[in-house]
């Protein structure tokens, strides 16, 4: 099976092409700009040096956030598009659980997360077989870190947005926090790639963005309604 | 040109998802819009980040409804045309992005389109084009006068200085709290209202082709609130046609000097508020004794929609105009400019 797989969700840019299984080529990019006009230059690029054409693949995955929203929505958009032209399947595959991945051989616990600011994180739990502990979701990182405190076991940290709650992990779990460098605390796209090879794909019209969160607009308009 | 010729076309700038396909230029073969209107009502106006999130929801399966609409397939399309600009960038990236897709897909040539070019030519759909012609852009975003020497030149002899005519009236529908989308409410009003307050009309200085709005809506604003204050009962049917009065009284008075003065063959009225029912009349009756034809598109090629994009995009493409795997979203394209720059690739 000859998948693409494509990642702009979140700061990083990647695009890999996986030839039965082994990854024939991948290019990554870890700067949050013009992932809208960067992305099929580098498809173009891969799948060219590759020797790839389009017809030959069977398969396209794409991150599915959370994430940027427009950074999702393009990826997701993209990889949709192509799917129904070449009329393949498409799936989706969750930019946490491609982070967490990177963690797969740790003995514990694995948490990526995003920051969401004003003290919110997109996160989840997972084992190190993949399986998920605790869903996804959008928490403030104080009460999710006190969530993980009670788990007892070590939890490796992956995040590039690691900086701003480096403090704070430190602080509530100290010594169960393992915090890795750089390398590791972002998704790669083989990985999402050969994460899609087992899963079974859905009604491509069906696949959307998971934003875990939503418009602010409309957020407030629901809050509205139920004061009413 | 090949003996027939299709071209597809997205469209994804505002708040409809639609993809359709033209045929040799100007025969329309389909036209799919999936509208969000009912999703925005709720919040009183288009909003962004929701009508971004409907873009993803609805963008391939409006492309599958075009194709099966028309019995046709990827494979027959001669090229893919996009609106690249202007518009809401999160919403126009649906659209650019899914452009790209299908052209890298299929190995099809991809051409960025601007959206009032669209607007333009929606109405070669309905008749050829004689130049030199005017067009008069009127819209929630837009208000131009535009000149248009040949095929994919634009000239823009007058703009508006502030708010657009569509704002305008999506401000004044408000304040009579009526429903969005307030244009077509506000025509509907003032068919059974009359003109009964005397509204001012901005024509600025001597010869400007250039609009001005913004005082007629404090205008009009100022006035209700006024009427508030002293009890007075003003019918919102007659505050709506009072309004629109003095807007369509400047906007086809101004298109019509500006057509005598460039002596053009035809005067074309374009985008969301050429579907408004007292400013057509009003330019029928300026243009009924006039040399210049004048061309009102059916209300289906008024409001947003990828025939329009389609037909000036298969221009552009016929004129040699191509898109790179880097085109991008545009949010502030000018149309001067995307004129010039098409000429420029011949
Ligand atoms: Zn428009």
């Amino acid at each position: 099976m000859n998948i693409l797989a494509i990642d702009t969700s979140n700061y990083v840019m990647g695009v890999a092409v996986l030839k039965e299984g082994a990854v024939a080529g991948e290019y990554v990019t870890n700067i949050k700009k013009n992932h809208s006009i960067r992305l099929m230059p580098a498809i173009d690029q891969v799948m060219k040096e590759t020797g790839t054409k389009p017809e030959d693949l069977d398969r396209i995955a794409v991150a599915h956030g959370p994430g940027s929203y427009t950074g999702v929505r393009i990826g997701l958009t993209t990889a949709k598009t192509m799917a129904w032209s070449l009329g393949i399947p498409v799936v989706g595959v969750s930019s946490l659980e491609a982070v967490a991945r990177q963690g797969a051989f740790f003995p514990g616990y694995v948490c990526p997360f995003f920051d969401a600011r004003r003290g919110l994180v997109y996160t989840g739990l997972y084992r190190a077989d993949m399986t998920i502990e605790k869903a996804e979701q959008n928490i403030l990182m104080k009460d999710w870190l006190n969530q993980l405190k009670d788990l007892g076991e070590p939890i490796l940290f992956l995040s590039q947005d690691l900086k701003v709650h480096e403090e704070q992990i430190k602080d509530i779990l100290g010594e169960q926090a393992v915090l890795p460098n750089a390398p590791y605390q972002y998704a790669r796209p083989s990985i999402i790639a050969s994460s899609a090879q087992e899963l079974e794909p859905g009604p491509l019209h069906e696949l959307v963005p998971n934003y875990l969160r939503l418009p602010e607009a409309e957020a407030k308009w629901l809050e509205q309604q139920e004061k009413k | 040109m090949k003996e027939n010729q299709y071209v597809l076309a997205i469209e994804t700038s505002c708040d409809e998802t639609a993809v359709a396909i033209v045929k040799n230029e100007t025969e329309l073969v389909t036209n799919i819009v999936a509208s969000q209107i009912e999703s925005h009502k709720r919040f009183g106006g288009v909003v962004p980040e929701i009508a971004s999130r409907h873009h993803i929801e609805q963008m391939t399966i409006t492309l599958e409804e075009a194709l099966s609409d028309a019995g046709m397939t990827l494979d027959d399309m001669d090229a893919i045309t996009v609106t690249e600009g202007p518009g809401l960038v999160g919403a126009l990236l649906v659209g650019v992005n899914a452009a790209k897709s299908i052209a890298f897909s299929k190995d099809k040539p991809l051409v960025g389109v601007h959206h009032i070019a669209g607007h333009i030519y929606a109405n070669r759909l309905e008749k050829e084009f004689e130049f030199p012609l005017l067009s008069l852009v009127v819209s929630g975003g837009h208000t131009e006068l535009v000149l248009m020497r040949e095929h994919g030149s634009f000239e823009i002899i007058g703009e508006t200085r502030d708010d657009a005519a569509g704002e305008a009236y999506d401000k004044v529908a408000r304040t009579l709290k009526l429903p969005y989308p307030g244009g077509p409410q506000i025509d509907r009003l003032a068919q059974e209202g009359e003109e009964t307050i005397d509204f001012p009309r901005a024509w600025l200085e001597d010869g400007s082709y250039d609009f001005s709005f913004s005082g007629l809506k404090s205008a009009v604003i100022n006035r209700l609130h006024k009427a508030k204050q002293r009890d007075e009962y003003l019918k919102p049917e007659d505050v709506a046609a009072s309004f629109q009065a003095s807007v369509v009284d400047v906007l086809s008075t101004k298109a019509y000097r500006a057509a005598e003065e460039y002596g053009v063959k035809q005067m074309i009225v374009a985008g969301g508020v050429a579907a408004n029912k007292g400013l057509r009349a009003a330019l029928k009756e300026k243009f009924k004794d006039s040399e210049t034809e004048l061309l009102i598109p059916p209300l289906h090629l008024c409001t947003d929609n990828a025939a329009m994009i389609a037909a000036a995009g298969a221009v552009a493409f016929n004129q040699g105009h191509r898109a790179g795997w880097d085109l991008n979203a545009n949010p502030g394209l000018d149309l001067e400019l995307y004129g010039s720059r098409k000429h420029n690739s011949k």
